[in-house]
């Protein structure tokens, strides 16, 4: 029935009963959870680190794999190809960049080369990018030169915008630009250019424009003939000369300067040979006066 | 007087720790097995209409999460004898209720049955000074109750204020805020050896546990087989445990006497064992299979093996009719009636209203054993089960964990003790300061 030998003991020993107790605490069961992983792997990479041959171990192999992965053929650039510039531009872009090949596309900085090819005043826009077959493709959008400016120290060409172009030395380069003048008159491109738009009949006649006081624009035409165009809305006080000229051929009568500086108000200088005989013509003048004058 | 009032009252402290981290153990040590539960507190609860002067231990629902009951060892008559071979069963058993519950326990509230417990019934008188009965009036009631000797080596276990009269108005349940003149209370103590107490303290600190409080196994079998109407009517709870047999007499919801008989199943065990020549385990074995007290003509034909592993043939294939068994058994569940009885009897039990008697505690399931109960106690003698709490597993649902289940309604609604009360102030130790906060709130 009964087996004679002494039953194992059931009981836990008090050993075990404190581990158990220990296993059932929470604050236990979380740090033997969270904080003991954590623990062992930051001794383990203390530890490691901690000598700086083994660091400097660490960072050469990050390096070595780096570059490994960066001079692979797949990432190598072997020319530079730019398309849309002149081809005194596209050297000088080329000797500015000065970038030796073959490079891993991972070296060049692209966006600090936009910026410093944008630098340039002859260039609008450009594009960089690195295109499939190792090619580092340029693509420029020069300014177009839309007046020169004739300064104190020289002829300028500027774009609509009035952003500077280039400098040129003689008008000869550029015969069909039309001329500019006057401080500020770059800022002010963008009204010369609806000033000239709107010559229509005068067009052939301009000389250029001149800036006043960097606030209003003087139309210079041949034969010493002047329009002085007010600050607001010259483009309208033109129309309205052209038109006065259309109607009374204004420009073919011996005065020099129209004046629209009162927008209301045309105002006529005559030269003074047209002066002179008008005074005349009216008995006004001086050799008049002094002979009625000198009549009773 | 003053340092079991501390210690009494640390152990409640204790209690509300507990509470108030949610889980709480409940043991209880028994002769023949020891039983734990881990209990889940789920905040306070809505039974606060206790009969008593009101809950000031502060109360809860809980959860039985966890349960696991182990063959105690060391233990006699409910006392611990062997301690090392005590504090493994506990070992066993606290860490099978913590595996099932899955928590760790710390706070473990214990009963046990042994310990030579002794009731005594006081009186105390107190004169008010307003017509207002305040709560330090019960504390100075309570304190005025005249202490007997109890004996060197004697602790109070319990100390319930079971009545309170005011003039001459008495049973009264809560006495605050009536008007009178005369405040006196009836209190119901229950003492112990303090050597017993202190040895199975030793023991559950031992198994890195504080105790949390202490109780009566006769009381708190009595609260859970007992049903509210038998509490409040009067009856008496007889727990028919391995190695002691505890009694206890509830009326109005109070325990009013405990005692215990140091007769039980075991020594039901050994006369078996005695005389039928076989070892105490498979005297256990044929105890419960086959045992009753009412020998009848078929248990005559009935033949037990009780078998052995002597080598004699003749030995090992011995048999034993059921009568035989009966015969063996019947005197002893007889003297362990007739002395509870006569414990009753003394008592004074025979003047209470109801004679109700609750059997109870894993004994009670000997076949037939209400028949003879009746014969020797009464006619109103019922087999008792302990409530139904929730979550308990099935097979701790019988009668022998009655204690357990009463511990942990125990647990959870403690009736108020004379420890739950304040201190009257001028039983206060001389130069505290809490005596001279005291004195500025009464005289400012």
């Amino acid at each position: 029935m009964q087996p004679m030998t002494l039953r194992r003991d059931p009981a836990p020993s008090r050993m075990s009963y404190r581990m158990q107790r220990l296993w059932l605490t929470p604050a236990f069961r979380i740090f033997l959870r969270h904080g003991l992983p954590l623990l062992v792997v930051m001794g383990f990479f203390g530890i490691y680190l901690s000598s700086p041959v083994r660091r400097a171990d660490v960072v050469a192999g990050y390096q070595s794999i780096r570059h490994a992965v960066e001079h692979r053929p797949e990432f190598m650039v072997s020319m530079m190809s730019i398309h849309g510039a002149s081809t005194p531009l596209a050297d000088a872009i080329r000797s500015m960049l000065d970038i030796s090949f073959p490079i891993s596309s991972f070296d060049l900085d692209l966006k600090a080369m936009r910026a410093k090819i944008e630098a340039l005043d002859v260039v609008a826009s450009a594009n960089l990018q690195v295109v499939a077959g190792g090619v580092l493709q340029v693509t420029i959008t020069q300014r177009s030169a839309a007046f020169v400016w004739r300064t104190r120290d020289g002829l300028e060409l500027i774009d609509a915008t009035g952003h500077r172009v280039a400098s040129i030395t003689s008008r000869e380069a550029t015969p069909n630009l039309p001329l500019i003048a006057g401080l500020g008159a770059d800022k002010a491109a963008a009204e010369a250019q609806a000033i000239f738009a709107a010559a229509g009949p005068l067009a052939p006649r301009i000389r250029g424009l001149v800036r006043v006081g960097d606030r209003r624009w003087n139309v210079v035409l041949d034969r010493d003939q002047e329009i002085l165009l007010p600050e607001q809305d010259p483009v309208a006080a033109l129309e309205r000369v052209i038109a006065v000229d259309q109607a009374q051929a204004l420009f073919a009568h011996d005065i020099t300067v129209v004046d629209m500086r009162l927008p209301n108000r045309l105002t006529l200088r005559l030269s003074d040979a047209a002066f002179a005989a008008r005074q005349h013509a009216l008995g006004l003048d001086m050799a008049a006066k002094k002979a009625g004058a000198q009549k009773p | 007087m003053t340092e079991l009032y501390q210690s009494q009252r640390a152990m409640r402290n204790m209690r509300r720790a507990a509470m108030q981290r949610g889980v709480i153990a409940i043991l209880d040590i028994g002769t023949f097995k020891i039983a734990c539960l881990v209990l889940r507190f789920d905040g306070p609860s809505q039974l606060t209409d206790r009969d008593a002067v009101g809950p000031m231990a502060g109360q809860s629902s809980f959860r039985v999460i966890g349960a696991a009951t182990t063959r105690s060892r060391g233990v006699r008559f409910g006392e611990i004898h062997t301690m090392p071979e005590t504090e493994r069963a506990v070992r066993t058993a606290v860490q099978a209720a913590q595996k099932m519950a899955n928590v760790r326990v710390d706070h473990v509230i214990a009963c046990f049955s042994g310990a030579r417990p002794r009731s005594y019934g006081l009186v105390g008188e107190h004169h008010l000074q307003e017509r207002m009965v305040t709560e330090q009036d019960v504390a100075r009631v309570l304190a005025a109750c005249d202490m007997p000797d109890i004996g060197r080596d004697r602790e109070v276990l319990h100390a319930h204020p079971v009545n309170f009269a005011l003039d001459h108005r008495s049973g009264l349940g809560d006495p605050r805020g009536q008007a009178g003149n005369k405040l006196s209370c009836d209190m119901h103590m229950l003492t112990v050896d303090a050597l017993v107490v202190q040895s199975l303290l030793h023991c559950i600190n031992r198994c890195d546990l504080e105790v949390a409080g202490l109780a009566s196994s006769a009381y708190v079998s009595g609260i859970a087989s007992l049903v509210e109407d038998e509490q409040e009517l009067g009856a008496a709870c007889i727990d028919l445990g391995g190695g002691a047999t505890g009694l206890s007499i509830f009326i109005k919801k109070h325990m009013i006497y405990a005692d215990s008989v140091r007769l039980g199943g075991d020594h039901i065990t050994s006369d078996i064992s005695k005389g039928l020549q076989i070892p105490l385990a498979v005297a256990e074995r044929i105890k419960t299979r086959h045992g009753g007290v009412h020998a009848t003509g078929m248990d005559d034909r009935e033949m037990i093996d009780i078998g052995g592993d002597s080598g004699d043939w003749d030995k090992d294939r011995r048999q034993v009719s059921r009568a035989e068994l009966i015969g063996i058994m019947r005197p002893r569940v007889e003297e362990i009636l007739e002395e509870a009885h006569a414990r009753l009897e003394a008592a004074g039990f025979d003047h209470l209203p109801s004679q109700q008697i609750v059997l109870t505690g894993g004994g009670s399931q000997l076949l037939g054993l209400d028949g003879l109960a009746a014969k020797i106690l009464g006619q109103r003698v019922r087999l008792g089960r302990p409530l139904r709490i929730q979550g308990l597993p099935q097979a701790a649902t019988g009668p022998a964990f009655s204690s357990a289940v009463g511990l942990c309604l125990f647990a959870a609604h403690p009736q108020d003790e004379w420890w739950d009360f304040e201190m009257p102030a001028d039983r206060y130790p001389a130069r505290s300061f809490k005596r001279a906060v005291k004195w500025f709130k009464d005289n400012w």
